[in-house]
């Protein structure tokens, strides 16, 4: 019985002291997805569009940008559908550019007849571009001498 | 004795039918006949639609759990449920024929579905719909390929697309395709429901097989 009461204490303080320290945390501590305050209505970014010319590259390596809208493409472990066009098996019916040979490596560098599975999410690298102002204010300067 | 006789001289009921059908009616006019025949007729005729129309919904559809959590979570977001316009394609739309003719077949073979459904559950659950993803994509995929697409068109059609409005890359495919006399599933698979492993693949060897007949 002692027990029992002493549990319900100590279970009860516990509670309203893990309530109050939310509570003091809650309205000033918390910011939205958008850095915007809680009690506000989060502006959305506005929509740019697809910017169809190809771009040079910034500095060697850059992962080429994708000059089409990509999106609704299923990108998963079952189907990847850029590969319906850029794999080498296809490129060349559908004249889109052949991925990268590197593409076709895996982790210890043998040769494979179908995508590296570390290359599966093209999207982990390659984006679509589009004309639309940077997100972060940054100096980068291009190496390709421009 | 009189009972007997009279219980002898009336004929069964199958007979009584019989031949209230075939012969010629007497205290009826033709008028009355006609009129009632075509009353009748009228009913039955409306009701059937009515009934054929009732199961062309999106809500008969997925009535079933395994359209409901499978294919149609799926096409939840997809261009055909969400987009700038407003305007949707639902299940029958793209997968029942439009014509009468053809949509009564594919009624009729529907009841094979049903057959899945309620004796063998052949995609009762998430697992065995996977497993038999790719087999049920290839049936689209044929009737698709084999009707040109028809479906697809009873929307969209190459007369009256302006490839100049289009993305660059969507506006020469779509005169190459026109040029080859290409159809619509030849590109455009997967865009309602996810894609199984290795489709196109699968797609490659149905469109082959249809092209061969």
């Amino acid at each position: 019985m002692k027990k029992t009461v002493l549990i319900s204490v100590l279970t009860a303080s516990a509670l309203v002291a893990a309530g109050l320290a939310v509570a003091q945390s809650g309205t000033s501590g918390v910011r939205s997805l958008r850095n915007a305050p809680i009690d506000e209505v989060a502006e959305v970014p506005g929509v740019f569009h697809q910017d169809e010319k190809r771009f040079g590259r910034n500095y060697r390596q850059q992962p080429p940008l994708i000059p089409h809208t990509i999106s609704r493409y299923q990108i998963d472990l079952r189907a990847n559908q850029c590969l319906a066009c850029h794999d080498w098996t296809n490129a060349g019916d559908r004249g889109a550019p052949t991925l990268s040979m590197t593409h076709y490596l895996d982790r210890e560098g043998r040769q494979l007849d179908r995508v590296a599975g570390t290359r599966w999410f093209c999207t982990q690298c390659h984006v679509p571009q589009a004309d639309a102002p940077a997100l972060v204010e940054n100096t980068f300067r291009s190496t390709a001498g421009k | 004795m009189s009972d007997n006789i009279s219980k002898g001289d009336r004929p069964g009921i199958i007979r009584r039918v019989w031949n209230f059908l075939t012969r010629p009616a007497v205290a009826i006019t033709s008028g009355a006949l006609l009129v009632a025949g075509f009353v009748v007729g009228v009913l039955f005729w409306g009701g059937f639609n009515w009934a054929l129309e009732l199961t062309n919904t999106e809500s008969f559809c997925i009535s079933c759990h395994e359209m409901e959590d499978n294919v149609y979570a799926e096409y939840q977001g997809s261009i055909h449920q969400n987009n700038g316009s407003g305007v949707r394609a639902t299940c029958p739309d793209c997968h029942v024929p439009n014509d009468w003719g053809p949509k009564v077949v594919r009624k009729i073979k529907a009841s094979k579905e049903l057959y899945g459904h309620f004796i063998t559950r052949s995609i009762w659950t998430r697992e065995k719909f996977q497993e038999k993803r790719l087999d049920l994509a290839r049936n689209e995929w044929r009737r698709m390929k084999s009707t040109d697409s028809k479906e697809c068109r009873n929307c969209h059609s190459f007369e009256f697309m302006d490839f100049t409005l289009q993305e660059n890359r969507a506006g020469q495919n779509h005169q190459k395709a026109l040029d080859e006399g290409k159809t619509c599933i030849d590109c455009h698979q997967g865009i309602a429901h996810k894609l199984p492993e290795g489709y196109l693949e699968a797609y490659r060897e149905v469109a082959r097989e249809v092209e061969g007949n």
